[in-house]
Parts: C-alpha cells; structure tokens; sequence
C-alpha cells in the first residue's frame, strides 16, 4: 500500500500554504483608537472594490473590527473613502 | 461638563480662499462665543473627493478640535446645516483614547513644522 503511493511523484513539491498564524494587528501594536480621518491606513482593511474585509481575511479581534468598520463608514461619510469604486488600490 | 469635539467639514470648492477663511472664522468665532474654546483647527485645503457630492469633485476641508457644552452641538450643527456654503460635515465626541490620539498626533504634525 505505501509503495504506490511514493509512486506518485509530483513535478513539482505541492505548495501547500503553511498556515501563518493571523493576529489582531491592534492588539500586537497596541493601537486603541482606529482615526477616520487617515484613509491610508483604512485602506488595509478594504479590498479593491472599497468594501470592508471580514475577520476571517485581515485576522482582527471583533472588539477592533467593530471600530475599523465604523471609522471606515465615518470616512466615507465625509468623503475620504469611496462608498464603491474599482482598482481601489 | 465640557467634552471634547472634533468636527470635520467640506466646503464647496467654488469658493474663493478669502470666503473660506471667513467660513472657518465663522464657525471657530462661533465655539468661542458659547464657553467653548478651540483646541486646534487643521486646513487640508483642496482636496479630490472620492465621490462627487452635489456634482462637485473636490472640496475644501477643515478639521475643528474644540471643547464645548453638549448643549451647544445641536446649535453648531444647525448652523452647519443652515449654510449652503459647507456641502457635508461631520461630528464626533472624542473619548479617553481618541483624545490621547489626538494629542499625539498634534504634537507629531508641530514637530514636523518645526522641522521644516
């Protein structure tokens, strides 16, 4: 049983996505306030259509998510963010 | 009780500088008339707005830190609402951690100043 399963040789070694591990990046660097008004830094938590990341992709802690989304919809109140775009970044 | 404030408004590109700093003046005179007191005030100037608002596509912004009554928010935002010179604003009370931010920031954008 185990022999023909060697058999099978990949051209090349499958890269299997080494699970990194996802931290809340605000924790990590104690950040404790999510500013609306510097779209740069908002910017990380969006993806190229201008819709907010979930969790699951930017790893944050929900106490943080909740406050990146807020200062995301502020910014976008006044401007800062588009509401929808393409090739945001 | 006095809470700190900080509010951000767009004015509409078409005027001309000397209407806008009398706006600005306008609104700073304001906050110091009732008990509050200006804590910093921020020109970003021109900038392109991300979606056109009343079909213009820049806007002058101005960021107003101040501290004030609660009572004299609803007056402010009348105000703002009332004139036709400023096409969007934006209210917002800073608690313990944006007021230390903020605090930071101020002092990171004077040495920048200086250092120019």
């Amino acid at each position: 049983m185990a022999s023909n399963q060697s058999e099978i040789r990949y051209l090349t070694p499958p890269s299997v996505e080494i699970k990194k591990k996802k931290y809340c990046r605000f924790k990590k660097n104690g950040i404790k306030f999510v500013d609306y008004k510097d779209p740069e830094f908002l910017k990380k938590f969006l993806n190229d259509q201008g819709k907010i990341l979930p969790r699951r992709i930017t790893g944050t802690s929900l106490k943080y998510q909740r406050k990146v989304s807020q200062a995301v919809k502020r910014a976008r109140h006044i401007a800062l963010l588009p509401y929808v775009t393409d090739l945001l970044k | 009780m006095l809470n700190q404030y900080e509010t951000v408004f767009i004015a509409t590109p078409v005027l001309s500088d000397v209407q806008f700093k009398e706006v600005v003046a306008k609104f700073s005179t304001l906050v110091t008339e009732n008990s509050g007191e200006v804590i910093n005030q921020e020109d970003w100037g021109l900038k392109k707005l991300a979606y056109p608002i009343q079909k213009k596509s820049t806007g002058f912004y101005h960021l107003l830190e101040f501290s004030a009554e609660p009572s004299f928010i609803e007056k402010l935002e009348t105000m703002l609402r009332r004139d036709e010179r400023i096409i969007r604003f934006l209210t917002f009370r800073q608690d313990k951690n944006s007021a230390a931010y903020s605090e930071k920031r101020r002092s990171k954008l004077k040495t920048k100043v200086e250092e120019k």
